[in-house]
């Protein structure tokens, strides 16, 4: 791209030598798009090209703080950083996309009965989808410490109902407490990230024309069909952009398991600060970055290919 | 496809076949010479001129000193007393941030600027003992110009000479505390919790038990229960202790590691039982005095945070008469009744007895010789050791 733009205008060279001015301006049109990307790019490379060389680099260079840190190539920390922390690293897909299939279902409804449904009081509704987010992360993540808690109203009403005795049958739970369980850590990045579910969803399903819904009545399709056939297909780039936004940042997240978790549910996120912040093993931190990275990245690349929707990327 | 490309870009697209590999070539020699730029160059111990700026103290009349959270008096209105009176009577203007939450975090927060010879904008702060000794290690901060803090003499004998600071040159404690094991007696069905064993093995305890991300802490009593001295450990015996807590673990008896967050599970009774620092259970104890607290017969832990000046400091004069200023034991006395954690300044038990002997009372705050006669403190690592415990310690924690 930046090839093509530093030629002249393909236009400008077309066009006869007496209609300077209006190659002038042609030039000018061309040029806007790179101009209004600019702002963009300069922060893109500043906050995430340049970051990002500093990362690869840091995986493969030797040291301490003593000795000081050189590049040595040591490519070798990759296969043992995978090695050492692939329980973490697939325990942390795994609940991301857990938490990514809850948060669909969850939000799907919502976002359907907002767009559809909801008359005068959509705007309300899209308030308190958001209202969330006027809190910290960290305070709404520690209040689900007291919801969760052993001796509290949820875990006490759900043992009386036997769903504890049913969670402890599937694996999810230890002994007779929500919390320090997968469940908790699950629950909490599914409830942390819904917003980002429901959104994406609310503007992609808010955009079908409803007639749309009446047409396809009108062809004696059944409610349930035409949503199958109408609503859901137009609805899938909601679905898709929903599901990157739950799933990214969920693979990564650290403060979930950090406080509704146990050691036994530790994911990457933590390894990563862990491994930069007490055991100062800068390189191991960073090779764990890079291949956190590469895997979500290979994970979206299959998923947007799959679901068809390339045009998103 | 083609058709639609205006007439000069197809040619150029194809001219760009060769210049592309041109440019990747370029490029994998530019992204290998970039990479290589990102290192960062060994730390030579500088000079004691090296490590000093220019002192600004007599021109700035400020001091920033960074502090752990509740570590100091705050009276009903929000105020600190000492500090305020400080202020008032030496004219030096303190700016208190409570910005040290962890030693961990703390470091990576100032290491940038240390490894590269910079300012940190912090003129003091508190770090913990092995902190101390990493700072001390790699040359970051300066020695104490003890011609300013005459009141250096008041520090208790037995924190005089410490292994990591002959002497004290660098460094002068702020506050002591013994670590222990805490309980909430409602969790536990009234039953108390007064050993490691207990801690590690007891089934009723399963999965509400939290012991301390600071490894020191948590090997430190595991160590003492197994009858070894953490002052002078093995590799082997380091090896034992982490295996029992990596049964302990792989049995499911812990909730988590924790830093100072384990003050409010410990109270609401969601953790039954943990190892505990001293300060924080006294606090605890006045809102709800059934909560017990226990010194281990095998031993506990002491340990201090202690005031150092980093290097290219602005104002380190100011920092020093501010640490003067604490270690007068009528001073000390006012923070001791606040913050409940042990004062390392002679004389300030009598100072307070007047003001409130609850507290002077206090045997976690004035421990009598006995009790500090069960104080370990757990030896300096070199920082080959170092990096190796804390990975083993690392994977134990599950992080």
């Amino acid at each position: 791209m930046t090839a093509l733009a530093v030629h002249p205008v393909p236009g400008a060279e077309d066009g006869p030598p007496d209609d300077a001015d209006e190659a002038r301006a042609v030039g000018r049109k061309r040029s806007t798009p790179y101009l209004l990307l600019l702002p963009a790019g300069v922060w893109l490379i500043i906050f995430f090209a340049v970051p990002l060389v500093f990362l690869l680099s840091q995986s493969l260079q030797t040291g301490s703080l003593t000795t000081g840190y050189a590049l040595t190539w040591n490519f070798a920390i990759y296969p043992e950083a995978i090695a050492q922390y692939s329980e973490q690293l697939i325990r942390s897909l795994v609940y991301a996309a857990s938490a990514t299939v809850l948060a669909l279902l969850i939000a799907y409804p919502l976002a359907y009965t907002i767009a559809f449904r909801a008359g005068r009081w959509r705007n309300l509704l899209l308030v308190l989808v958001i209202a969330p987010f006027l809190t910290s992360f960290l305070i709404r993540t520690l209040a689900w410490q007291n919801i969760l808690a052993t001796d509290g109203p949820v875990t006490g009403a759900l043992q009386a109902l036997g769903v504890t005795d049913l969670l402890r049958g599937i694996g999810l739970i230890d002994g007779n407490k929500l919390l320090g369980t997968p469940l908790a850590v699950v629950t909490g990045l599914t409830y942390n990230f819904l917003p980002f579910m429901t959104l994406p969803l609310y503007a992609s399903l808010e955009r079908i024309d409803p007639r749309l819904h009446e047409a396809a009545g009108d062809l004696y399709s059944t409610p349930w069909t035409g949503f199958r056939k109408v609503t859901l297909p137009l609805s899938m780039p909601g679905v898709v952009a929903g599901t990157l936004l739950t799933f990214i940042p969920a693979a990564g997240d650290y403060i979930n398991s950090q406080l509704l978790g146990s050691p036994s549910t530790t994911m990457i996120g933590q390894v990563v600060s862990g491994q930069f912040l007490r055991v100062l093993d800068y390189p191991t931190a960073a090779a764990l970055s890079v291949v956190l990275m590469l895997t979500i990245l290979a994970l979206v690349t299959v998923y947007v290919r799959r679901s068809g929707t390339e045009e998103l990327l | 496809m083609e058709r639609d490309l205006p007439p000069l870009t197809l040619p150029l697209l194809r001219g760009t076949l060769s210049r592309r590999t041109f440019f990747r070539g370029a490029g994998a020699a530019g992204l290998a010479a970039l990479l290589a730029a990102c290192g960062t160059a060994a730390q030579a111990p500088k000079s004691s001129e090296d490590r000093a700026a220019e002192d600004k103290s007599d021109k700035e009349k400020v001091v920033n000193w960074s502090n752990w959270p509740e570590y100091i008096d705050v009276d009903d209105a929000g105020k600190r007393p000492t500090l305020e009176a400080f202020m008032k009577q030496s004219g030096i203007k303190v700016d208190y941030t409570e910005d040290y939450n962890d030693n961990d975090e703390f470091f990576a927060k100032v290491q940038p600027q240390l490894s590269a010879g910079q300012d940190t904008g912090r003129d003091v702060w508190c770090s913990t003992d092995w902190m101390v000794a990493r700072l001390i290690r790699l040359g970051w901060v300066q020695e104490l110009d003890k011609g300013n803090i005459p009141n250096a003499d008041n520090l208790e004998d037995n924190l005089a000479d410490v292994e990591f600071d002959k002497g004290r040159k660098y460094s002068l404690p702020w506050q002591s505390g013994f670590t222990g094991i805490g309980y909430n007696p409602d969790a536990t069905g009234g039953k108390k919790v007064e050993s490691i064993d207990q801690l590690l093995t007891d089934k009723t305890l399963k999965g509400r038990v939290t012991l301390l991300t600071e490894m020191r802490d948590t090997v430190g009593m595991v160590l003492l229960a197994m009858g070894k001295d953490p002052a002078s450990f093995t590799d082997a015996d380091f090896d034992a202790a982490m295996t029992e807590l990596q049964n302990a673990r792989d049995a499911g008896q812990f909730r988590g590691f924790t830093g100072n967050e384990y003050t409010s599970g410990l109270a609401s009774g969601e953790i039954a039982a943990c190892l505990a620092w001293t300060g924080d259970v006294v606090q605890l104890q006045a809102d709800n005095p059934k909560l017990g607290y226990a010194l281990p017969a095998t031993g506990h832990m002491i340990w201090s945070d202690n005031f150092v000046i980093p290097n290219q400091a602005q104002h380190k004069k100011n920092a020093e008469l501010l640490i003067n200023y604490y270690y007068d034991p009528k001073v000390m006395a006012q923070v001791a009744d606040w913050v409940n954690y042990i004062p390392p300044v002679k004389g300030t038990k009598d100072a307070l007895t007047a003001a409130d002997p609850d507290v002077a009372d206090n045997p976690l705050i004035f421990p009598d010789d006995e009790v500090r006669a069960h104080a370990h403190v757990f030896r300096g690592l070199s920082e080959d050791e170092e990096t190796k415990y804390n990975k083993q310690f690392q994977s134990l924690i599950g992080a």
